[in-house]
């Protein structure tokens, strides 16, 4: 990148340079990382402190008792886990292949109409979340009443229209010539789909599948308004009533917010790449 | 760089003619759930917000009461009131969170690829993390006991230790700086995608001329990224204009509504008071002034740029 002077002649000026950038780098990064970090070290620390509760930065103690505290503050706490992870399952499972079918059609295939629904379809990123929410909290519970049901919390979001958008961008690049010559062979449009579209889009595919589940597995409001009983909340309301039963017990909070964050942050280390990508694959455009 | 959505494929269109109705069969079967989804839980309940906010909405028999509820909205002074909060929240947020994403992607831009990439995972982390779990440490951090994470921190320079959730004075800064430190990871990673895409002629043509470094920022630099900081400016006004959460687990918008952002007084509407037609008539405030700010942005900064 030539933005910066590349010192072609003296690599020194330009290590100390680059190191200096990568210091004040660092420091941000401690002011970015210190919440994750402080979480996780108190986590550690004992459930029921004696007098104030003292806040240490570095893990003075190491105890799982606190997650142990949490685990046994409802008998439900494993069942919240469970939930969120059959809801963000089924919600990743069915975005990826509807999403899919969807962005294959507005991208390749010509029917009537593709383009006018597909800007109605876009249209309703522009609409606040607010405006749908009450509509769909009286559709679910005083029309479809599925209040508390695992229906109620998968069914608005089988497929968004985010995603389709996400596959239909990524597909526009796939070559047209390649499904013309399939069809001179007289492949059919679900062969096609199936056997050349599916394997040419595993990226977009995966991107999608990691974004949904974890939007789904962070989603708080949604869950919080349509469940009333402790059995089918998943781990987001959970912890939120933990925390307001429990205001004093600083380390399993902590534990909790850790039980609730970690499976993201084991998701986001092994899959880095596609996390990644997804961030600018929706974003680039121009 | 761009996945373009070009489909001009206009000369082999007399050739499709024949096979149009197959096509039109599976176009349609492909996107039969995702229509059915869309119109179920999209299409719908826009429409039904438009009929329930001339609505007293009542589980059995809601009666049409013309324009009460948009009435009552614009005499509501707590209306008004969260409107301010959430301009406030956005001007506090929006530019200084753009202006450090874009900061630290010039400063990540020179360093090795494996460096870059180590970074880009550092600021994006907190994004994965839930809301809720954020809220339950930034919780602690703001305590407001002399021993508080930031009261210490703000000891250093001096400072009296703050009641930061728990007073109207600092409430609202209290909300904006943990926005700050936990939501630039994105745009940090998308400005770098934009800054990697710059085309190296460009600089070479500077450097012939002698150009400084802030003299490429300036004339070569910011023109190309404008796009994508209009990008970036459009959904962080959108999504600030929506925010919500945080004040509802932090602050519940207290204290003396001094966080009360639009997006929680309507949520409280809906859910803690059930006036489900004042809801929907102030969402449907919130989505036109949300349409006329991010036409404002288009017009005034979307000038000289074609997509």
């Amino acid at each position: 990148m030539a933005l910066y002077n590349q010192h072609i002649g003296s690599p020194k000026i330009r290590a100390v340079r680059n190191t200096l950038l990568g210091v004040l780098l660092f420091l941000f990064a401690l002011a970015t990382l210190f919440p994750i970090y402080f979480m996780v070290i108190s986590s550690f620390g004992d459930p029921v402190e004696a007098g104030a509760v003292s806040y240490s930065l570095w893990p003075h103690k190491f105890t799982l008792d606190s997650f142990v505290f949490f685990f046994h503050y409802s008998k439900y706490s494993v069942r919240w886990i469970l939930n969120s992870l059959i809801v963000a399952g089924c919600v990743t499972v069915s975005n990826v292949i509807f999403a899919t079918m969807a962005g294959y059609a507005f991208s390749k295939v010509r029917f009537r109409g593709r383009a006018l629904l597909f800007t109605i379809l876009l249209a309703a990123m522009m609409i606040p979340y607010q405006v749908t929410q009450v509509p769909l909290y009286i559709l679910v519970v005083n029309i479809f009443q599925i209040e508390n049901t695992y229906s109620a919390l998968i069914l608005p979001s089988l497929v968004t229209v985010y995603n389709i958008f996400l596959a239909k961008q990524f597909m526009s690049a796939i070559p047209t010539e390649i499904i013309e010559s399939a069809k001179v062979e007289g492949a059919s449009q679900f062969k096609i789909f199936f056997r050349i579209i599916v394997p040419l889009s595993k990226t977009v595919m995966a991107v999608i599948a990691i974004l949904t589940f974890m939007d789904s597995w962070n989603t708080f409001f949604w869950p919080l308004l349509v469940t009333n009983t402790m059995d089918m909340q998943t781990i987001q309301v959970g912890l939120k009533n933990f925390r307001f039963a429990n205001t004093t017990y600083f380390s399993p909070m902590m534990a909790g917010a850790t039980i609730s964050a970690l499976p993201m942050f084991i998701l986001f280390f092994s899959l880095q790449r596609y996390f990644l990508e997804g961030v600018t694959v929706g974003a680039v455009k121009g | 760089m761009a996945l373009s959505t070009s489909t001009s494929t206009a000369a082999s269109k007399p050739l499709k003619k024949p096979r149009k109705h197959t096509d039109n069969f599976s176009g349609y079967a492909f996107i039969a759930v995702a229509l059915v989804v869309y119109a179920l839980f999209t299409a719908y309940p826009v429409v039904k917000a438009l009929i329930i906010s001339f609505q007293a909405y009542k589980p059995l028999g809601s009666t049409y009461v013309g324009l009460d509820n948009y009435e009552a909205t614009f005499k509501s002074a707590l209306f008004w009131k969260s409107i301010r909060n959430t301009i406030e929240y956005t001007l506090l947020t929006v530019p200084v969170s753009l202006f450090l994403s874009f900061t630290i992607a010039i400063m990540i831009l020179p360093l090795r690829k494996k460096v870059q990439n180590v970074f880009k995972a550092i600021y994006y982390l907190p994004a994965v993390a839930s809301g809720v779990a954020l809220s339950v440490v930034w919780l602690w951090i703001y305590d407001p006991l002399p021993e508080g994470i930031f009261n210490k921190l703000i000891g250093f320079f001096g400072i009296s230790s703050q009641n930061w959730l728990g007073s109207s004075a600092t409430a609202m800064l209290s909300l904006v700086i943990m926005s700050l430190l936990s939501s630039h990871g994105a745009s940090i990673i998308i400005y770098l995608a934009a800054l990697i895409g710059i085309d190296e002629s460009y600089y070479e043509a500077a450097d012939l001329d002698g150009a400084s470094f802030l003299q490429k920022l300036r004339h070569i630099v910011l023109p190309f990224l404008r796009p994508t900081t209009l990008f970036l400016l459009v959904t962080a006004v959108i999504g600030s204009f929506q925010v919500f959460q945080n004040a509802y687990l932090m602050t519940g918008g207290g204290p003396d509504h001094a966080t009360t952002m639009v997006g929680l007084l309507i949520f409280d509407n809906a859910f803690k008071y059930f006036e489900f037609g004042k809801a929907a008539a102030q969402s449907l405030i919130l989505a036109a002034v949300i349409a006329f700010i991010s036409l404002l942005q288009f017009k005034f900064l979307g000038k000289e740029i074609d997509y």
